[in-house]
């Protein structure tokens, strides 16, 4: 299969972009400044990041919708209010997770945020759960423009008036070019920052003027860097189908209301979990030297049995250290456990800590 | 006289006398991006030609360091562990990675010069 491109293929190119296929895209992983840079140009700055490989999936329908949602997802979603946004998965009778995402209530129905991997299936699945009763749309026609960072909201407020009054995980219609642009206040990477739905023909257009008012394009190595720092899930790594929302310690993004009732896809397993505790948890893993402790490192406690392994890790720019995060067997994850890691055969030592390896001190309205 | 050789796995290698100084090439660090760990061998220790002899990691992945030729390790470079981005700084001068007493300088002689490098750099990158 010939792998795709975004809109913003050639503004990727004239700014030099060094390419990888992800996903079946020819996505950018870094540009000429590389991406210790481009991390910490987004943590003091704005960053721009081209997320279009993204699944932006639109469901039209109304109160049934709603209704037919909540068997699928552990949200409570007749209390979402309009332009609001949640994090949520989607599970498999198993709680397994298929996919992580973002689901926002707009006018019509619901819009949900897909990974880029999973966004052909997850339509699939979707669609048969959905007995094909609603309109649904994998809009192919629409970019998806990330802009992060404490300078963002003064950048994009000066080319899209009022979007720095959005609230934190809420969105809403702006008009660029008179274009209808759905705008939320949400990211990846522990920085305030809005993510950009616009149709194809206006994503190199509105990313040039972002450009032009001091944000730069950053790739998706230090998206990776910037996310890991900020203690936030990569799907195919930190989730996976044999990881429960419980094990990934993401039980917080589970709604209580919904907890005590049941009838979502996994709800037994989820409510058998959170009483009966799990076996393996996902914890934050901080090396003590400088050696990095990459996915499927193996974690060994202190008499040296196997007890878990890595399933991200990279050095942290801002961190200026290694940070990893991982699975451990449930009684090694209190924080300031003591575990060793195995890299190239020999053991380094590391503790479990708490996430976000990397908090913001900024406070909305300060700038 | 030093004379400056390259190997196929990006190292560059000086000779003086029997002491051979050698690190990564400059298109090997615009390959690997920024660098933010490295491991060298120990002092002392003995290496053999295309052996691993460390490691350096960027942001996204670790890559093995071999030693162009076979020798004794004399001295490593503390300065690129303590501060792996030297090594994007300055590759082919002050970010050295290890010195050794070179085993037998007929090794030298499969090696590439500067001229035949580029082009096989230039070559390897497309």
């Amino acid at each position: 299969m010939e792998t795709k491109k975004t809109s913003l293929y050639q503004l990727h190119q004239d700014c030099n972009a060094k390419f990888v296929e992800f996903a079946g895209y020819q996505m950018p992983i870094q540009y000429s400044e590389g991406i210790v840079e481009e991390h910490k140009f987004t943590r003091n700055h704005s960053g721009i990041f081209d997320v279009s490989h993204m699944g932006q999936l639109f469901i039209y329908g109304g109160d049934e919708l709603i209704k037919d949602l909540e068997k699928i997802f552990p949200l409570d979603l007749k209390n979402l209010r309009l332009n609001h946004s949640k994090y949520s998965f989607l599970m498999d009778k198993d709680a397994g997770i298929q996919d992580d995402l973002i689901i926002t209530k707009i006018k019509e129905g619901f819009l949900i945020i897909l990974n880029a991997a999973c966004k052909d299936n997850d339509f699939k699945i979707l669609k048969e759960l959905l007995n094909e009763k609603y309109q649904m749309v994998l809009d192919e026609n629409r970019s998806l423009i990330a802009i992060q960072g404490p300078k963002s909201s003064q950048i994009l407020n000066d080319v899209i008036d009022g979007v720095k009054d959005l609230n934190f995980m809420s969105g809403n219609l702006f008009l660029f070019d008179n274009q209808k642009v759905y705008i939320t206040r949400s990211g990846y990477t522990g920085e305030d920052g809005f993510e950009i739905s616009i149709p194809n023909n206006f994503a190199d257009k509105l990313t040039r003027e972002l450009i032009d008012k001091g944000s730069k394009l950053v790739g998706l190595g230090a998206r990776d860097t910037l996310r890991l720092e900020a203690g936030l899930c990569l799907y195919g790594h930190d989730l996976d189908k044999d990881k429960t929302p419980v094990e990934a310690n993401l039980k917080w993004a589970i709604s209580k209301e919904r907890i005590s009732k049941g009838g979502f896809i996994g709800s037994d397993i989820i409510i058998k979990q959170l009483n009966n505790g799990v076996t393996k948890i996902r914890v934050g893993i901080k090396p003590e030297g400088r050696v990095i402790a990459r996915e499927k490192t193996k974690i060994f406690n202190q008499s040296d049995v196997h007890i878990g392994e890595i399933t991200s890790g990279t050095f942290g720019p801002s961190v200026n250290g290694p940070v990893a995060m991982g699975y451990v067997e449930n009684k090694f994850s209190e924080k300031n456990t003591k575990v060793f890691l195995e890299v190239r055969g020999k053991k380094h030592a590391a503790s479990v800590c708490s996430l976000p390896f990397y908090k913001k001190s900024y406070v909305k309205g300060s700038n | 006289m030093s004379e400056v050789k390259y190997s196929k796995e990006h190292e560059w290698i000086k000779l003086e006398g029997d002491i051979a100084t050698i690190g990564i090439t400059k298109h090997a660090t615009e390959m690997l991006g920024d660098i933010v760990f490295a491991e060298l061998p120990e002092k002392g220790s003995s290496v053999e030609k295309d052996g691993t002899a460390g490691v350096v990691e960027s942001t996204k992945a670790a890559s093995d360091v071999y030693t162009p030729v076979s020798g004794e390790v004399l001295d490593t470079n503390q300065e690129i562990v303590d501060d792996p981005s030297k090594i994007n700084q300055d590759p082919e001068n002050n970010a050295w990675f290890f010195k050794l007493k070179i085993k037998d300088k007929s090794e030298m002689d499969s090696l590439m010069n500067k001229k035949d490098y580029d082009k096989f750099a230039k070559e390897s990158n497309s």
